[in-house]
């Protein structure tokens, strides 16, 4: 009873939210100074085609009613028409959403099985070598732009090595897995495909390692801090004056105890990761939300950027939810405040 | 790395006394800090050529004596180029931080102060800008005013600022109950003094280790938005911008993107290298932790 309460709350603190997105992002794409109708029509376009063009984005409307007719839309899962595609919007997100979702879960990935140890690893050691070695690579990490980071490797590994491939998701020679999911990998999996598995596991390496980087190095600071806190606990040394092994101890009293700070930061992780998205599916021609969004704003495609705003503003949020939710039933505290 | 902090309360002279020169890593970043301000306030003097300036007979030079750090793809010097970026860099990190962080701090303030219905409008405000995954929004603001370096720093101000809010507004809540606010309160300060006088200068800890952490990312997210074409555009001087220039010579000519990387990398760590050990100076509990 207790969860459907807390989880109406917070439903219902997206959905105000999700309204005050919707409401800056249309602003923001409708009260400006550059004008949709030249970048779409181009300067010779004849007064017919611009009034029939405003007719149809409803440009010719007073803002609130133009606003009242997204939000109308909206509810009928309805984003518009994109100006760049003419396809509707719904249909460009529902496209390119699940290439970035395959993107960020491995570069999420990357993130937890790498940064988590390496937390450990540090805490262990403070103060020694690989302590300086993981928190030098976790201020790098923090410090480093995505989008250099993605061209070096790509040089480095790609150009001169010839050991992985720079771009797109999968060989122009391997037919892509038919869609069941969207995410190749898995679409691979369940159609039995090992030749498009290979290619699409292959092509996701280098982008994946470049955009997990950054949150690797968040969750290798949060482990380290939070271990070295619980290392110090009495619990701990009891375990120790018990006689279990050293390996234990940190592995299964520690860690345990650790990972609750860590696993707060992952729905936060999340929405860096989809930012940063924007620039890796630039760098490695990755047919995703970003490269998606790019295009749209460059192009003045007001609908489409309004469709990417708001589905990535509420990702966000549900990230968080998610954690939320997960915090709930893993931490017995939270249930009784 | 951008992430915000609680610290105690007290005041101005926890920031005075905050033993932030005993951590030699600080010293590190304020080292790195000065030079990187040296070099942008004496570009012109150190640069050896105009940033500007084409000469298509050493066009993509590898870093010789003549081009310590090679030359691009018009033949403009690419050391002199960083040189004067760093003055870009460093002037959209301070634009961005100042206006961002005195524009967040006034309405946390007034929300933390006001409580109520301000309070609650303001903080669902806020957390509407921080719902927006912050790139996306100011490629959307960007793109809508027309790209340009002056656009993106408005850009990356209106996704930063509400943290500010946040934070102050958070310090508030814990500071206004506390006994030297209750005490200045019963001897008749004036609200307006009691904001200006007790709880502001017991908020400037945390947000000193948030403008830190922001120093660098607004550097990063300008260069980002100059790379994909929202922000500063060629000939500009600009590190996202070379980086840019260079991507198509990755393969062949790697230190035109090489090098203003590797400028923006230590920019950005000696500013969260600076946030790391500010936090750890303010609040002693952090760094025994750490």
């Amino acid at each position: 009873m207790r969860f459907l309460g807390f989880l109406t709350r917070r439903i219902v603190g997206i959905a105000a939210v999700m309204v005050g997105v919707s409401i800056i992002t249309f602003a923001i794409s409708h009260v400006i100074p550059a004008d949709p109708v030249a970048a779409a029509l181009g300067d010779h376009a004849t007064d017919q085609q611009i009034a029939a063009f405003r007719a149809e984005y409803h440009l010719d409307r007073p803002l609130p009613e133009q606003y009242l007719t997204y939000v109308i839309g909206l509810v009928h899962g309805d984003l518009g028409r994109s100006i760049r595609t003419r396809r509707p919007v719904a249909d460009d997100l529902f496209d390119s959403f699940p290439a970035t979702i395959e993107l960020s879960l491995s570069a999420l990935l990357v993130a937890i099985v790498v940064g988590i140890p390496a937390g450990v690893w540090s805490a262990v050691f403070r103060g020694r070598l690989p302590d300086h070695l993981v928190r030098l690579l976790s201020l790098i990490g923090g410090s480093i732009p995505v989008f250099w980071l993605g061209l070096i490797v790509i040089g480095l590994f790609y150009y001169q090595l010839g050991w992985l491939p720079g771009g797109a998701r999968i060989d122009n020679f391997v037919a892509p897995p038919p869609t069941r999911t969207g995410l190749y990998v898995v679409d691979s999996l369940l159609a039995g495909d090992l030749v498009a598995l290979r290619s699409s596991l292959l092509h996701l390496v280098l982008p994946a390692l470049t955009l997990g980087y950054f949150s690797t190095a968040v969750i290798a600071r949060m482990t380290r801090s939070s271990m070295l806190e619980v290392l110090g606990q009495d619990y701990m040394r009891t375990a120790r004056a018990k006689g279990l092994q050293e390996r234990l101890v940190v592995l299964r009293h520690g860690l345990r105890n650790a990972l609750i700070p860590t696993v707060t930061i992952l729905g936060l992780t999340f929405g860096s990761l989809l930012s940063g998205a924007v620039l890796t599916e630039t760098i490695f021609s990755w047919p995703g939300l970003g490269r998606y969004a790019t295009a749209a704003a460059i192009a003045l495609d007001f609908p489409a950027v309004l469709g990417v705003t708001l589905l990535a503003a509420i990702v966000y949020p549900l990230a968080n939810l998610a954690v939320d939710i997960a915090y709930f039933w893993l931490d017995p505290r939270t249930q009784r405040g | 790395m951008a992430s915000t902090v609680a610290l105690p309360a007290r005041g101005l002279r926890l920031v005075a006394r905050a033993p932030i020169l005993a951590n030699p890593l600080n010293l590190v970043a304020i080292a790195l800090i000065v030079i990187l301000a040296a070099c942008a306030l004496l570009a012109p003097v150190l640069a050896p050529y105009d940033p500007l300036a084409q000469d298509l007979a050493v066009r993509l030079k590898p870093p010789s004596p003549e081009h310590w750090l090679g030359s691009d793809s018009l033949g403009r010097d690419i050391a002199s180029r960083i040189l004067y970026g760093a003055r870009i860099s460093l002037l959209v990190g301070v634009v961005v931080v100042a206006s961002a962080g005195v524009f967040g701090t006034f309405i946390g303030l007034v929300a933390g102060y006001a409580g109520g219905l301000a309070d609650e409008a303001l903080m669902r405000l806020t957390e509407v800008f921080l719902a927006f995954p912050a790139l996306i929004l100011a490629m959307a603001i960007a793109g809508a005013l027309g790209p340009s370096l002056t656009n993106a720093i408005i850009a990356i101000a209106a996704v930063t600022w509400a943290v500010y809010a946040r934070l102050v507004r958070g310090q508030i809540l814990s500071l206004r109950q506390r006994e030297f606010v209750e005490a200045a309160r019963a001897m008749g300060a004036s609200r307006r003094r009691i904001v200006l006088r007790h709880l502001l200068p017991n908020t400037l800890a945390p947000l000193m280790v948030q403008a830190s952490f922001d120093m660098g990312s607004s550097i990063i997210a300008a260069a980002g938005l100059s790379f994909i074409g929202f922000g500063a555009q060629p000939p500009t001087p600009e590190w996202g911008v070379m980086i840019s220039e260079g991507r198509n010579f990755i393969s062949t000519q790697p230190w035109l993107s090489l090098f203003p990387g590797v400028a923006i990398l230590l920019a950005v760590g000696s500013f969260n290298l600076l946030g790391d050990g500010l936090r750890d100076a303010f609040d002693p509990r952090l760094s025994r932790a750490d």
